[in-house]
């Protein structure tokens, strides 16, 4: 191993050294000795000193070594790594820009989504609580690639990173899907069920879709897609992504009457078409809006594969969740889905 | 005392080390130099630089106009290559 060492002195706590040297995000993390990181190391078969990605803002070249750093003071076990590993490099692509993920006043922050069976083999969860605390894995992978682009890029709030508010998911902001009788996220970008892959996706913090009553698809379909139009905001179309967390039970609404992922979408994106004279500048008093000129358009919400549908949380309740992205496109974040190597 | 077992800790940061760089000596007049302006495609930050031209040209300095693709990204490195080779002084401008 390569890094520089850091002697504490035996009186110091290596706990406050760490905070003192700015080196975390506001918690506690694990402090980065050479027997923990070797241990992080035999995660992965990838050499120590292999160049892992160029993390923005420093556009700093991170080496496997100082990834598994990292990701012990965030936390993982070692079986965790490569998923650290390969988020890492989904977000550190001109696809996904994570340097404008990271500067924009927007709350918004990396969240990922982990198919494939190595999910049920590191422990993560995919089910209650999904979107929320408490399980290792979910916990610390995403913190890891957080304290990555922190330490490694030097992207820290108040620096580089310029949110507004931000959202407490920039902690760390990654879960599992659940399997279900639909495609997954990663099949709908072309792997099987038996590969392994992290989605990246630069996202707000989770809003809930409440509906307790909609026993047929297409009342609970309409509900969605009322909670829908105000993704982010009322005023914006096409410009921004959004990702649909189906929890099990709204999900069973649409399989048991035989819909799929696919007519899913088709009946959802035909409610989400807005009436652009609702939405332009000064319509119904309000400042904010599309440019006139879009006055007399029927337009749609989202644009085409613009919104990412994933199925996870606990067996019982009757909501789903939404996570408002970023500017999309070449002018913003795409999605990144890339396989997890072992 | 028990030893401290976490008295060595690996560094993660970069390690880099930036080569220091003073500021360039501010211009005693802007008659005669070139000033770029980048506008970064924000809504509305053309209002801002077209005020700026007019007072920058009211002085004597010859004004060039740069846009970066999208205010979302960092300004492309031809672009950055571009201003720092052919302008004295350049003002990017954020506005919404």
């Amino acid at each position: 191993m390569q890094a520089r060492r850091i002697e504490v002195a035996t009186l110091e706590d290596p706990m406050e050294a760490l905070f003192d040297r700015g080196w975390t995000d506001g918690l506690p993390v694990v402090p980065p000795t050479e027997a923990r990181v070797l241990r992080m190391l035999e995660g992965t078969t990838r050499s120590p000193q292999d160049v892992v990605a160029v993390v923005p803002p420093d556009l700093a070249e991170c080496t496997v070594e100082k990834a598994a750093i990292n990701a012990v003071m965030a936390g993982c076990l070692p079986e965790y790594f490569p998923v650290v590993l390969t988020a890492l490099e989904a977000i550190c692509t001109d696809q996904f820009n994570m340097h404008g993920v990271l500067a924009t006043t927007m709350s918004v922050g990396p969240i990922f989504v982990v198919n494939g069976p190595i999910t049920e083999r590191i422990g993560m969860n995919s089910g209650v609580n999904v979107l929320g605390h408490g399980y290792r894995a979910n916990s610390t992978i995403g913190r890891a690639v957080q304290l990555i682009v922190r330490n490694l890029g030097g992207g820290a709030p108040g620096g580089i990173d310029r949110a507004t508010l931000g959202h407490m998911g920039k902690q760390g902001f990654c879960f599992a899907e659940a399997p279900s009788a639909w495609t997954s996220l990663a099949q709908e970008e072309g792997f099987t069920a038996q590969q392994n892959t992290v989605t990246a996706f630069a996202g707000e913090g989770p809003r809930l879709l409440f509906d307790q009553q909609s026993r047929s698809p297409e009342s609970l379909v309409r509900m969605l897609a009322d909670g829908l139009r105000s993704t982010v905001s009322s005023r914006m179309v096409m410009g921004i992504d959004a990702m649909l967390v189906l929890s099990p039970e709204h999900l069973s609404r649409f399989v048991d009457a035989g819909w799929d992922r696919s007519r899913f979408l088709t009946e959802l994106s035909e409610l989400l078409v807005i009436d652009a004279d609702d939405i332009i500048v000064g319509a119904h008093g309000i400042d904010e809006g599309i440019p006139t000129g879009f006055a007399g358009l029927q337009l749609p919400k989202f644009r085409p594969d613009g919104l990412l549908v994933v199925h996870a949380g606990g067996a019982a309740g009757l909501f789903s969740a939404i996570i408002g992205g970023w500017v999309n496109g070449n002018t913003g974040s795409d999605p990144v889905t890339k396989e997890i190597q072992l | 005392m028990t030893q401290n077992l976490n008295a060595v800790m690996l560094d993660p940061t970069a390690e880099n080390q930036p080569e220091q760089r003073p500021l360039c000596d501010r211009p005693a007049t802007l008659q005669g130099l070139t000033v770029g302006l980048l506008d970064i495609s924000k809504p509305r930050g053309n209002v801002f630089l077209d005020h700026l031209e007019t007072l920058l040209s009211d002085q004597g300095a010859e004004v060039r106009r740069y846009v970066k693709p999208t205010f979302a990204k960092p300004a492309p490195v031809d672009l950055r290559h571009e201003i720092a080779t052919s302008c004295h002084a350049v003002i990017e401008a954020l506005a919404d």
